[in-house]
């Protein structure tokens, strides 16, 4: 079997698992977004807590929710960042300094888990497993919860713009969707050889007689998490390519497996959830079109290996680990920088410059093929408002997507949240170059530095969170900016999405007409897929052109 | 219904959303920061003892589940350099298997230092194995990504059987034999690249010596 055709087989395992596990996964999650009756440990959590779950919230104070829950979360995880040393199992680490707890406090709160530190020599047991992990599960959820209530909006007609209770979309998608997959998988894993203890590193010595660490901690547990809900951040600075965390190649797969299952089956229960199945099977079809090309691409030039380097050493193995080789490594990075997941196997930055090209504008896509947990389909919502619109310029008609008008208020909200996401990764790039802290972040440079710049701020802003390694990032300039952008690159969309929701809920249901364009149909999926990579192309072509385009051509 | 509230209204609200989102927090901090991890341990180190504790094995290769007693772990790659033994890759964490610093070179394809030093270790590897430059497979000069890649290629593994055997004055084909043996291939038959263990082969040899 040629080496093209292993590749091939790996890819379709994959997609086989997914296909198979998409529609039982997406039920699951609309009927768990729907429910009406509360589970009793929910129950005893709410009281717990003192909040009410049964009351139907405007987008709003939905909003208010969802940014006051944030906030404690920011707080709570930079207090723990700072005071590691005073609480139990430290293992001997010292507290983060401000400005990169502050970094790490926001990475993991957004959903992006950009990771200035390396875990092992960082953090302590107990602020990777109550502090990171927490939020693993909780940004993941904050994202469900999002999405579910733009699905609300769309389903709902007449109202005074109540979408649901933030409160119990974060509880059940946590108890009954994320905790319980989360947990199987762990002990999957540990069968694996991901480790699972609460050992602090002890020294030993080596059969050959040198001194090394035997590293411990509660690393499976998280490791679940980080794959599922699309956050990405390692226990080790290594990631995925750590073998603690990513032991073997059908680790590897489950791992790859995981950061797309719900992002896949997202579209399966938001079809649901506006009564129309078509609705979703469209969605999936764009997703799954732009996934399974970058997939392509990047497996592709990984494995063709051009370039300096790779020619002279025989194969695109710098970065890379033997037992996941090209192919292996090719479909995580693609899966990775398309799902905003950020973990890698692999490191980024010795990737080809044609296979880091394609990374970096996995994200620039604005991380919606399939994208996060949530965020990903709310973004491709915001898309097919977008693309709606433009179809209804064409034709001289207003535009309406399920039954709701696109008027001048939706349009506005949609063109702010597209907008978003371009002018936080060009303004805070175009900050770095002009600024002596920014440049001095770069390992290398000419093209591959500003790659490694823009890299950096397309993976914040996107809430990615995966890196071109080689930046010094944990500087008090990066950690400060780096943080500034994931704010608004998580929030501000999220903000305009729930007003959109709110928009919707509020409006009159128009009955479809002989002007309606329908949006299940293969037509308006090429047409969606067009749309994505125009914004981006429109955006991003001169500095993309600076950089990997540059590299490519040398 | 109106929806305008003064923005003092509004602050006030949003400190009492932050309240509530404390309480919130807390409650699922004890589920999913606690519970949750502690339960995957208990299950995982009541049934996999040995994997949850690092895959760790002793001088003569047994499993064992203490650091104490152990030389290392099968899935973490350690430095080899005396020629009795066979070579992992390089790496590219601290001065090489700094099992406190896992990363990756962090170099890119065009990187003028990379292609130097790519060069020169083909030529170090190929002078040492006394073979020709242009056998030396690609994972003998490029570090890994983690640093710690415990895996060479059966390739690589193949070319150090003579230096090896020599070295430990054994018959070559007993120590091809090791290799072979330890080949592991891919999962499922497409999964990953086929490999071989460094430190299982390097244990495997004193098999051999006695």
């Amino acid at each position: 079997m040629s080496a093209t055709w292993i590749a091939v087989g790996q890819i379709g395992i994959v997609v086989l698992v997914l296909a198979a596990a998409h529609k039982p996964l997406g039920d699951h999650l609309f009927r768990t977004m729907t429910a009406t009756k509360h589970l009793r440990v929910e129950r005893l959590g709410y009281r717990a807590m003192r909040v009410d779950p049964d009351a139907e919230q405007r987008w709003s104070t939905y909003l208010l929710s969802v940014l006051g829950f944030s906030l404690a979360s920011v707080l709570v995880l930079f207090g723990l960042a700072r005071l590691q040393d005073k609480l139990p199992l430290d293992i001997g680490m010292s507290p983060m300094d401000p400005a990169g707890s502050w970094n790490a406090a926001v990475s993991f709160v957004t959903n992006t888990n950009w990771q200035w530190f390396s875990g092992e020599a960082a953090a302590g047991h107990l602020l990777q497993m109550a502090g990171f992990a927490v939020q693993n599960f909780l940004s993941a959820a904050v994202g469900i919860a999002v999405v579910s209530a733009l699905a609300r909006g769309v389903s709902r007609s007449g109202t005074d713009g109540r979408v649901g209770n933030f409160w119990a979309d974060l509880v059940r998608s946590t108890v009954r969707v994320l905790l319980p997959l989360a947990f199987v998988v762990a002990v999957v894993l540990v069968a694996g050889g991901v480790i699972q203890n609460l050992h602090a590193h002890t020294e030993i010595t080596t059969l050959a007689g040198q001194t090394q660490s035997v590293l411990g901690g509660p690393v499976a547990s998280q490791e679940a998490i980080k794959e599922l809900g699309t956050n990405g951040g390692g226990f080790f600075n290594a990631n995925s390519a750590h073998p603690f965390e990513n032991p073997t190649p059908w680790t590897n797969a489950l791992e790859v497996v995981l950061l797309l299952v719900i992002p896949f089956s997202m579209p399966r229960m938001f079809g649901q959830m506006v009564g129309d199945r078509r609705q979703g099977w469209s969605i999936l079809a764009a997703m799954s079109t732009l996934w399974i090309a970058a997939v392509g691409l990047l497996t592709w030039a990984e494995m063709a290996g051009p370039g300096l380097v790779p020619t002279a050493a025989g194969g695109a193995m710098e970065g890379k680990e033997v037992r996941f080789g090209e192919a292996a490594s090719a479909l995580f990075a693609a899966s990775t920088t398309m799902t905003s997941t950020g973990a890698v196997n692999s490191m980024h930055d010795s990737l080809t410059a044609q296979g880091g090209g394609v990374a970096l504008v996995g994200m620039l896509l604005g991380e919606v093929s399939p994208g996060g947990v949530g965020s990903g389909l709310y973004g491709m919502v915001v898309l097919i408002v977008v693309a709606v619109f433009l179809a209804g310029l064409m034709v001289g008609r207003t535009p309406e997507y399920l039954g709701k008008k696109i008027g001048q208020r939706e349009i506005t909200l949609v063109a702010l949240a597209v907008l978003t996401m371009p002018a936080v990764v060009l303004i805070g790039s175009a900050i770095a170059v002009v600024t002596p802290a920014g440049l001095a972040g770069q390992l290398q440079g000419g093209p591959h530095g500003l790659t490694e710049i823009v890299y950096a701020f397309a993976s914040a802003g996107n809430n990615n969170g995966s890196a071109f390694g080689g930046l010094t990032s944990g500087t008090p300039f990066y950690n400060t900016l780096l943080g500034l952008a994931m704010l608004v690159g998580r929030f501000v969309p999220i903000a305009l999405v729930l007003a959109l929701a709110g928009r919707f809920a509020s409006q009159k249901r128009v009955p479809e007409g002989a002007g309606t364009l329908p949006t299940h149909t293969p037509l308006f999926v090429g047409l969606l897929v067009t749309v994505t990579l125009v914004v981006v192309g429109l955006t991003f072509v001169p500095v993309l052109s600076l950089g990997p385009v540059v590299e490519s051509l040398s | 219904m109106t929806d305008r509230r003064t923005p003092g209204a509004d602050t006030l609200s949003f400190a009492r959303h932050s309240w509530a989102g404390l309480r919130v927090l807390l409650v699922l901090t004890v589920l999913l920061g606690v519970v949750y991890p502690l339960a995957v341990t208990g299950v995982a180190q009541l049934t996999m003892r040995w994997q949850a504790n690092g895959s760790l094995v002793s001088s003569s290769g047994e499993r064992v589940t203490s650091a104490d007693e152990a030389i290392g772990s099968v899935l973490i790659g350690q430095q080899f350099d005396g020629p009795q033994w066979f070579h992992p890759r390089p790496s590219a964490a601290g001065d090489g298997y700094d099992t406190l610093a896992s990363a990756g070179s962090n170099l890119g394809p065009l990187n003028a230092d990379l292609l130097a030093t790519v060069t020169q270790r083909r030529a170090d590897v190929a002078a040492a194995e006394g073979v020709d430059p242009s056998a030396v497979p690609v994972d003998a000069v490029t570090a890994s990504g983690s640093g710690l890649d415990p895996d060479i290629s059966p390739a690589y593994a193949q070319l150090q059987v003579a230096r090896v055997a020599r070295e430990r004055g054994v018959p070559a084909l007993d120590v091809a034999a090791l290799v072979e043996n330890l080949t592991l291939g891919r999962d499922l038959g497409v999964l990953g690249e086929p490999r071989v263990d460094v430190l299982r082969l390097n244990l495997a040899l004193q098999t051999l010596d006695s």
